[in-house]
């Protein structure tokens, strides 16, 4: 390969900030014309800001971009656009109830005397399709068909109206079954074969190795490196991933809860859902904190949610305590004693309007039934009681929890789930985004939780971070769970069952 | 062969559904009172229906683009005062009726203004232009007007005899709602323009990502639908030779429920105007059937309209949660 001829895009020192975080530092990045690349990195690597700064949606603070042998500054996404480089999302953007042909052709179809020409159109969105190995009925609603089809229509239009030479595909497959997944990776590679160049970001290990050329790995803002994919094994690419943070933690001991006094608070049998999950075990036990291992999209949300009665299994069984659960809602599951604190605390956990006593009394009043009115005296109490407890820094329990800091507004989350005192609680990534020394102090919460008695399942991408607190350890990968491992457990093999058989 | 057969039913579902309904009414109609079985009781139809049809046609187009407009009814009532108070002045007739048009045009633009620049609920900002377009009409007059200009009442008397059936008529004024209808129907199927109403009734966010220009639709279309209420003002002063502030009280229900029960969904982009002439034509045919009879009230015709649209509204969010699980 003659590495200078076939650079489209290339991306030198590229530095981000956001108030407060340093997103990107001193990022480079090369795409090849006709090349499948994949970005990988865990949340929170950067890989999102890196395609906004491409994209023109972000600017960059520092560091060059230069597309085509020439520098460029995107200005806004409609110029990264006109230029040729077009992104194409994980939510399809087009509009279900026209037709494939017209999602395909709007706003170049043929027209005759300012009237669009039907036939020349479907004929011309058939010849697109075709070029592209998908023969499908261009005339009907394009909600009629699979996402995965609604996906390659969106790449064809991408090439289509904005002749695009760099293709960004953000997480296509995320939604999508095996079968449909190829039937994308067999677009990408014709047109791979055309000279497009492609930005495949995805979560999905075994994808990247079935069509990405090379590999660029990012943490943490920063860049780990970019390597040809047979190069690097499934092991190393995904300790590269998610890698060793060098946080000085003070020892911090397990639960200690005698595992004579453990009793089963909720077993799951078999259970399953649609896309997201293959039937799976799991049994939790009080005094125990479980923690659940994988990659994102391994299931794991995908579980806890089955758990809280977020959504509704398609078979399998739910026991908790002596119960029996089936089509239960979360408020079921609250008054069954089990409490969530979801992965996105911005859109599903927190209320910001609220203040933080308002905040911590909302699962409390709701398990009370809302004719019960606690008096102002009681939630002060509560309120102070949980602060204190937590080290929630706040000048008053009258603040507003949208302007505290990411850390204390994941510890109102939690004090709102521990006023019901729940025997079951489900953490999900509760210390994403959240600097160390808070993600110190929740995890030692939870362990010192567990040690009071309650069940915790504790999600989170961070092995370490699961290997410091978990008594026991499930790892899942690929929409199943994969094995269990006793709670100290060396990271290497708890890498190899993330990575599969053939890491 | 089936399949196909089965695809057509089922993306055309409301409308057949609403042109079936309109047959069993019609003939239910022409069974109790053998009189509605004449040809002119048919085109009547459309002579007593003119203006409601104009509106839903704008409406349609507004409702397909997920939005509403209410202020059609106070338009129609400005239109006829403010037009019968200017040919009172001499004015000459074809001038008042561009100047009509004109404003249609503009206050729906200003509607359409707020709504997308100042991001306010169409709901509310059409409800205002209702309470401000019909209480211009009183300020200008608050009585009723006589039209007494003899281009208007020519417009009015004059019939259009129709070829086939004999002795049967219909006006001027009727072919005008006929002519807007195919027009409208030309446009949203086969212009650009036409298929981004659907596109933003779909989604607007994605229109925008597909690079539609998304604002200059909206404001078209909202002008349009002031362009059709001006409109069928217009049909009305001269259908009544008179304009009143209190003309077409409660129109811009009527119109929505034509809308939705020739199939069109509320929540936009799925639906055609060809449905709402068969929306406007049952509600039409009941106003007749109780004419025939003499001895109910006309308050029937709103509760048979009102049970037909909850029932269309039920059938639509039937075939749209069944295409969902598909």
């Amino acid at each position: 390969m003659v590495e200078n001829n076939c650079e489209l895009l290339r991306m030198e020192k590229v530095t981000k900030t956001f108030p407060g975080v340093r997103a990107l530092t001193n990022v480079d990045f090369c795409l090849h014309k006709g090349e499948i690349h994949a970005l990988v990195g865990e949340n929170g690597a950067g890989k999102s800001t890196l395609i906004k700064v491409m994209t023109g949606v972000e600017r960059l603070d520092e560091g060059v971009m230069i597309y085509d042998g020439k520098e460029v500054r995107i200005k806004s996404p409609q110029h990264a656009q006109s230029l040729g480089i077009s992104t194409v999302y994980q939510e399809v953007n087009l509009c279900s109830n026209l037709s494939v042909a017209e999602n395909l052709l709007l706003g170049r179809e043929p027209r005759k005397f300012g009237f669009i020409q039907w036939k020349a159109m479907n004929k011309r969105a058939e010849m697109i399709l075709g070029d592209l190995n998908v023969n499908i009925d261009v005339k009907a609603p394009l909600a009629s068909y699979s996402t995965a089809i609604q996906q390659i229509t969106a790449i064809a239009r991408a090439l289509e109206i904005s002749s695009a030479k760099v293709l960004i595909l953000d997480e296509p497959t995320s939604s999508l079954d095996a079968q449909e997944s190829e039937l994308i990776f067999k677009v990408m590679r014709k047109l791979k074969e055309k000279g497009v160049g492609i930005i495949f970001i995805t979560h999905f290990i075994n994808q990247i190795y079935a069509v990405a050329d090379r590999i660029t790995i990012l943490r943490n803002g920063c860049l780990v490196g970019t390597y040809k994919t047979e190069e690097l094994s499934t092991f190393d690419l995904i300790k590269k991933m998610i890698g060793r943070s060098l946080a000085e933690y003070e020892d911090m001991k397990k639960s200690d809860y005698p595992v004579s006094e453990r009793k089963l608070v909720a077993s799951v049998e078999e259970i399953a859902h649609g896309n997201d999950l293959e039937p799976t075990d799991l049994e939790l036990n009080s005094g125990e904190v479980v923690g659940m291992a994988g990659l994102l999209g391994s299931g794991r949300t995908a579980l806890a949610e089955l758990i809280f009665g977020v959504s509704e299994p398609d078979e399998g069984k739910l026991e908790v305590g002596d119960t029996v659960l089936a089509r239960h809602t979360p408020h079921d599951s609250l008054m069954n004693g089990i409490g969530l604190c979801p992965e996105d605390r911005k859109e599903s956990g927190i209320v910001g309007d609220l203040t933080i006593r308002e905040n911590i009394i909302l699962a409390m009043q709701a398990k009370l039934g809302w004719f019960k009115f606690l008096s102002k005296a009681k939630q002060y109490e509560m309120a102070n009681k949980y602060i204190d407890m937590l080290q929630i820094m706040t000048p008053s329990p009258d603040q507003l929890v949208k302007n505290l800091s990411g850390g204390n507004q994941q510890k109102v989350i939690l004090a709102r789930w521990l006023a019901i005192h729940p025997n079951l609680l489900i953490l999900d990534e509760p210390t994403r985004g959240i600097d160390i020394g808070t993600k110190a102090e929740i995890q030692k919460l939870v362990i010192s939780l567990a040690e009071d008695g309650m069940a915790c399942m504790f999600i989170s991408s961070e092995l370490e971070e699961v290997m410091r607190t978990s008594n026991r350890i499930v790892v899942m990968r690929d929409r199943e769970k994969v094995t269990e491992l006793p709670g100290d457990v060396s990271e290497q093999l708890i890498m190899e069952a993330i990575a599969g058989s053939d890491g | 062969m089936k399949p196909r057969i089965k695809k057509f039913l089922f993306t055309n579902g409301p409308l057949l559904a609403t042109i079936c309904i309109f047959i069993l009414v019609y003939i239910l109609g022409g069974q109790l009172y053998p009189a509605m079985q004449k040809p002119q009781v048919f085109f009547n139809l459309f002579i007593n229906n003119g203006s409601l049809l104009i509106i839903a046609i704008g409406m349609t187009m507004v409702v397909l683009m997920g939005g509403i407009d209410l202020s059609v009814s106070g338009m129609i009532a400005l239109t006829s005062v403010a037009s019968a108070s200017l040919l009172l002045l001499d004015m000459n007739p074809v001038l008042v009726m561009a100047l009509m048009l004109l404003m249609g045009i503009l206050i729906g633009l200003v509607q359409g203004f707020i709504i997308h620049y100042l991001k306010v609920e169409a709901f509310v900002v059409t409800l205002m232009g209702l309470f401000f377009t019909r209480g211009m009409a009183y300020v200008i007059n608050k009585s009723s007007v006589t039209i007494k200009n003899e281009f208007y009442k020519y417009l009015a008397l004059t019939k259009i005899h129709l070829p086939i059936f004999e002795g049967t008529f219909i006006y001027i004024t009727t072919l005008v709602a006929i002519l807007l209808l195919i027009v409208v129907f030309i446009i949203t199927r086969y212009t650009n323009f036409g298929r981004r109403i659907y596109a933003i009734g779909n989604n607007e966010q994605s229109a925008l990502l597909m690079g539609m220009p998304v604002a200059r639709t909206k404001l078209m279309v909202y002008s349009i639908s002031g362009f059709c209420s001006a409109l069928a003002g217009i049909v009305f002063s001269i259908s009544l030779l008179s304009g009143f502030g209190g003309y077409a009280r409660s129109m811009e229900m009527d119109a929505i429920a034509a809308v939705v029960i020739g199939g069109t969904a509320l929540t936009g982009g799925k639906g055609n105007v060809i449905g709402t002439l068969f929306g406007v034509m049952i509600s039409g045919t009941i106003v007749t059937i109780l004419q025939f009879n003499g001895t109910l009230t006309s308050w029937w015709t709103r509760i048979a309209v009102g049970i037909l649209t909850l029932i269309f509204i039920g059938i639509q969010s039937l075939f749209y949660i069944r295409k969902k699980q598909i």
